[in-house]
């Protein structure tokens, strides 16, 4: 905090001359970064592709519309496999991430230099890699299918939910647990009275969460083969069928209104 | 009943929190412990039921060193003493009900208490001790919904269902109105009473413990430097025990307070 004094005033500044001088070269920097950036991106488009775009646009569209709406009675069973693989995958995915938040968070964790890491490291590992990723390598174990697909975000899921709920275990408030292990509670009975009910709300809001987020991952799975509504827009697009891709977004995008819808009313009722 | 010898706690930081506390407590007495903030109270009483392990010393109850006991031994002793606590920790999602029962879960089984099948013996001693303390509509409310007074009075049945030989108690009242402590420290000496419970209470407030309390342990820097009655607790004494200060006012037996509550 730079203060003047000039005659019998002091006058403050916010930011000493030098603050202000490199602050000025930070900028100065920056948009130059920008404007070459933008250069070497210009140089290697095809120009031509982006003026065409909007006329290529169109004409998608005007193939897209209207939606084959006969093509629905093919896709009541994809959509269904779509929602079971997401709710199948979450479920799975929380019986397995329970005992790894558990054994991850610091206050609750058998032994900080052994376990914590390992189970640290099932939660980075598990989230690092992508959905699609993981379909496509258990694919090529367990063979293309809808079980696959549920493997596939189940295990994607273990990071994202261990994680959250390892957070919420350490931010419990100890006085609890505490009166709870003056009682003479043993180590499971204040688990079940000390810990579970101050944890069960952050619990079911990242339940609800994930599978909400899953729905989504889950339409997109059927590109690679592994089940779900994705293989029925990765056939339509192969033969250009553009009406039933259109009909196809039209309902991934419902069923993701529907969940987000529920996973609000839900998160609404817990909180 | 309860002596602690040479009793000694130092931090992992190095910090002496008691040094060779030498205290006896006969059965059924009830003593209050003042002292500074950071005199070690909390941690004597949070020694004598381990949840702080003490560094050296024996904490004997009835004749068995609590400080040796391996994790099954400590866990049925920790039944025999209730503790109640500053901000009440309750179970706040759970029921009264179930707050006032998890007070037994040193005497139930996992899957008991788990499902919450207690025997009917413990759901009427709960009943009968919500009874008494006036919250016996309150059984079926959560324990958020409650007021301070009402969570304490929660926390002592707790503490009380576990059929307990010794209440530890930390702070009843610091975190309630003066008319509520008065009541809620009535409540706990008329309880140990009744109960022939011997009772160590914390307590901030020193003309409060006067008002209740038989017998007051000063403590300082983790050394007992006072153990008397009210009455011999003089301005000096006081001094001694927190430092300088005038203390005159708090010492003049404190009528007015008591008129207002009568009158209301």
């Amino acid at each position: 905090m730079p203060v003047v004094e000039q005659g019998s005033s002091r006058i403050w500044h916010r930011r000493t001359r030098n603050e202000s001088l490199i602050r000025w070269f930070g900028w100065l920097l920056g948009v130059a970064v920008f404007v070459v950036c933008w250069q070497r991106i210009s140089e290697s488009t095809t120009w031509f592709f982006v003026w065409d775009a909007p006329r290529i646009a169109n004409d998608i569209w005007t193939r897209a519309t209207p939606p084959r709406w006969e093509y629905i009675t093919q896709l009541g069973r994809p959509i269904w496999d779509t929602l079971n693989i997401a709710t199948l995958g979450t479920m799975i995915s929380l019986v397995l991430a329970v005992p790894v938040a558990f054994l991850a968070a610091r206050n609750t964790t058998p032994s900080k230099l052994f376990i914590r890491p390992i189970a640290l490291l099932v939660i980075v590992s598990t989230r690092s890699i992508n959905s699609l990723i993981w379909a496509l390598l258990l694919i090529a174990i367990i063979g293309p299918g809808v079980f696959a697909g549920v493997i596939a975000i189940a295990i994607r899921s273990i990071g994202f939910c261990a994680k959250l709920l390892y957070e919420a275990i350490e931010e419990i408030d100890h006085a609890q647990v505490e009166a709870i292990t003056a009682t003479g509670a043993s180590r499971w009975q204040v688990m079940a009275y000390g810990i579970v009910p101050q944890i069960l709300p952050a619990f079911a809001g990242i339940a609800v969460f994930r599978w909400d987020i899953n729905i989504r991952e889950s339409t997109v799975l059927g590109l690679v083969g592994a089940g779900g509504i994705g293989l029925q827009l990765s056939s339509s697009l192969n033969v250009l069928a553009w009406p039933q891709v259109s009909l196809i977004l039209l309902v991934i995008l419902a069923a993701v209104v529907i969940s987000e819808w529920v996973s609000a009313k839900v998160r609404g009722a817990i909180i | 009943m309860l002596r602690l010898q040479k009793l000694i706690k130092t931090y992992k930081t190095g910090d002496q929190a008691l040094k060779a506390i030498d205290l006896e407590v006969p059965a059924g007495q009830v003593l209050a412990l003042i002292g500074p903030s950071g005199a070690g109270k909390s941690t004597m009483i949070r020694c004598i039921n381990r949840l702080v392990e003490p560094t050296s010393g024996s904490i004997l109850l009835d004749g068995t060193d609590l400080a040796k006991l391996g994790a099954t031994q400590l866990r049925k002793a920790r039944r025999s003493m209730g503790m109640i606590f500053q901000e009440y920790a309750l179970v706040e999602r759970l029921t009264v009900m179930e707050n006032v029962l998890s007070g037994r879960l040193g005497y139930v089984g996992f899957w008991r208490s788990f499902l919450r099948r207690y025997p009917q013996s413990d759901v009427d001693e709960a009943f009968r001790l919500l009874d008494r303390v006036g919250l016996l509509h309150m059984a079926d409310k959560r324990a958020d919904e409650l007021s301070g007074g009402q969570r304490q009075r929660v926390g002592i049945c707790r503490a009380l269902i576990q059929n307990p030989k010794l209440l530890l108690v930390d702070e009843p009242t610091a975190s309630l109105d003066p008319k509520t402590s008065r009541q809620i420290m009535r409540l706990i000496t008329e309880l140990c009473q009744e109960r022939g419970l011997a009772a160590i209470i914390n307590i901030h407030d020193v003309a409060l413990a006067q008002m209740f309390v038989p017998r007051i342990v000063g403590l300082r820097f983790g050394e007992i430097v006072f153990d008397g009655p009210p009455t011999a607790l003089t301005a000096d004494k006081l001094t001694e025990i927190y430092g300088e200060e005038d203390w005159e006012a708090t010492i003049t037996p404190d009528d007015t307070d008591e008129d207002i509550e009568a009158a209301e």
